[in-house]
């Protein structure tokens, strides 16, 4: 039995700060998702929201929440709270139920509204909070980025010129994007100019948070056919394995990594085991590749992942994408949604951002944006507390 | 200069001596190490043991990666006015095999910084309170020619 469901539809709420309450964005998302596939919001049967963590109870339960401001019609809801991940365990869950021959058709929903500024954790002395004690030692989240893109500096020989060719790049393919939250073209003396906020970063290397919505409608390979979508894309895989131990490079919100000192043990990097498990699952390997939609939540984390995707061998990404291999055009097109580079995190939102951009994309409808004969596509993205998430598409 | 006393900023997590070393703890059944210290369970997933013992992890390591604070990082971080940027690095201990974070010392920037470095583990100042002075360890490159140190 195949494994594959369809995705018939595909909507979002453009990204921004609009600072209005996230109901409203995946409620357009939704619409216009349903209205893409074609189908009333009644024949709908599962619902299946990403939640949010920073709008209160609704959020929590997201998945009601989208469901009750649609208009209550007896569909199942389901809510997943994945960190980064949390948009494609929505959509896992939904491939279950679809799977399981428990309903035909299912939403999948992710919003969010995010607050300005820093976002600290709780006060008081609390060394038993990992969160805590980083940010009292003066550890924040970029600092995590930072560590990484200096690696690559030293290990590889990556410039600061490369990660702002990364910004010019997706900067200039997301100016195309009108759900895009930045969609002006930035040069590379742009990057060089703005502020340094953890060396070699720069403000214009780390992505902005964002209000945002996005949703898909999927269904059984059966149902799309019947109702004319047979060549509809397919999710291929959806990967959201967990770190294996012993984990060897330091994650946030970790002072440490684990220790590979055990007889048996090896270090390893959670980002590479993630696509490996999505890869199996299609049946597919990275020289299938159209394009890439990765979580860059800085520009050489970019470069990161386009090595853990194994699109290219390993220390090879920023020869590539000074050759444009990795812009639209190039040989593997990578963020030609613009990324987070010009959308910002809208975090329950951001992976099934992703898998829209994918979808359009292999229906050969992205426009100014579109990559050429597009076939097969993957996502990779990567949060808090082991949640990370890889999805392929293909038509 | 201030008679308020030295007290860690978090107590407990390393030594107060002059070659001071971070508190860890080590499974006596498979040998992994934790920092912070870590009793209840292994996260080796082979190993189900209950049993681990207080250890001093190695003070001197190798840089596995490092960064710098250019901008004041939010509550809890006590900072000084005005905001001096200060320098962050990962060191891979050997022995350990693990990476730890921490502050360079006041005084080292990125630019005198190289993956691969050898660091050592020394206290300084996070903060003051009215009270007492909270310090913390802090990473400093180890004078060329003097590593791998022998000794606790
Ligand atoms: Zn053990």
């Amino acid at each position: 039995m195949s494994k594959e469901i369809a995705i018939i539809g595909a909507g979002m709420h453009p990204w921004g700060k609009w600072g209005h309450n996230f109901v409203q964005y995946g409620v357009a998302a939704a619409r216009e998702a349903l209205a893409d596939a074609g189908i009333p919001w009644q024949d709908i049967r599962f619902v299946s929201g990403g939640a949010t963590v920073r709008c209160g109870y609704p959020g929590y339960v997201a998945g009601a929440t989208f469901a009750q401001a649609l208009g209550w019609q007896g569909a199942e809801v389901n809510t997943s709270y994945a960190a980064c991940a949390s948009g494609s365990q929505a959509l896992a869950a939904a491939r279950n139920k679809i799977l399981a021959g428990e309903c035909e058709v299912a939403l999948v929903v992710g919003a969010d509204t995010t607050p300005k500024g820093f976002l600290a954790p709780a006060g008081g002395y609390r060394p038993e909070d990992p969160d805590w004690v980083r940010f009292y030692l003066g550890i924040t989240n970029p600092t995590y980025f930072a560590l990484y893109a200096r690696r690559r500096m030293d290990v590889y020989g990556d410039t600061l010129e490369d990660f702002a060719a990364v910004k010019v790049k997706n900067s200039r393919i997301g100016a195309k994007n009108p759900r895009a939250r930045y969609r002006k073209c930035f040069s590379a003396e742009d990057v060089a100019a703005s502020a340094m906020v953890a060396d070699p970063l720069r403000l214009m290397d780390i992505c902005a948070t964002s209000d945002g919505g996005a949703a898909l409608i999927v269904c059984s390979l059966e149902y799309a056919r019947r109702i004319g979508k047979a060549d509809a894309p397919r999710v291929a895989a959806i990967s959201t394995v967990t770190p294996t131990f012993a984990s060897g490079v330091v994650e946030m919100p970790d002072i440490a990594t684990d220790s590979a000192a055990a007889a048996g043990v090896e270090a390893l990097s959670y980002r590479s085991s993630i696509p490996l498990k999505a890869y199996e699952e299609a049946g597919i390997g990275p020289e299938d590749i159209s394009l890439a939609e990765v979580y860059d939540l800085s520009t050489a984390l970019e470069l990161d992942w386009i090595e853990d995707l194994k699109l290219t061998p390993r220390g090879e990404a920023a020869a590539w994408l000074r050759k444009g291999d990795t812009a639209l055009g190039g040989r593997i097109p990578v963020n030609v949604s613009g990324g987070l580079a010009c959308f910002g995190e809208a975090v329950p939102a951001q992976a099934i951002a992703q898998v829209c951009e994918l979808t359009w994309q292999l229906r050969g409808e992205a426009g100014d944006r579109q990559v050429k004969g597009a076939r097969v596509g993957i996502t990779a993205n990567q949060g808090l507390f082991g949640h990370g998430s890889s999805v392929i598409v293909k038509r | 200069m201030s008679n308020k006393p030295l007290v860690p900023a978090i107590d407990g997590w390393h030594t107060m001596d002059a070659k001071p070393h971070l508190i860890g703890s080590q499974c006596s059944d498979c040998g992994t190490y934790f920092f912070p210290a870590q009793y209840q369970y292994c996260r080796n997933p082979a190993c189900d043991s209950t049993d681990f013992l207080e250890v001093q992890l190695s003070r001197t390591g190798h840089i596995w990666s490092y960064t710098n604070a250019c901008y004041k990082p939010p509550a809890p971080f006590v900072a000084a006015e005005p905001f001096e940027p200060y320098a962050i690095a990962g060191v891979q201990l050997e022995r350990e095999q693990m990476v730890v974070l921490g502050q360079v010392v006041t005084g080292t920037g990125v630019e005198d910084l190289k993956v691969g470095m050898p660091m050592e583990l020394v206290l300084e100042t996070l903060h003051e309170t009215d009270d007492d002075i909270k310090v913390t360890w802090k990473w400093r490159p180890l004078p060329a020619g003097t590593y791998p140190e022998t000794g606790a």
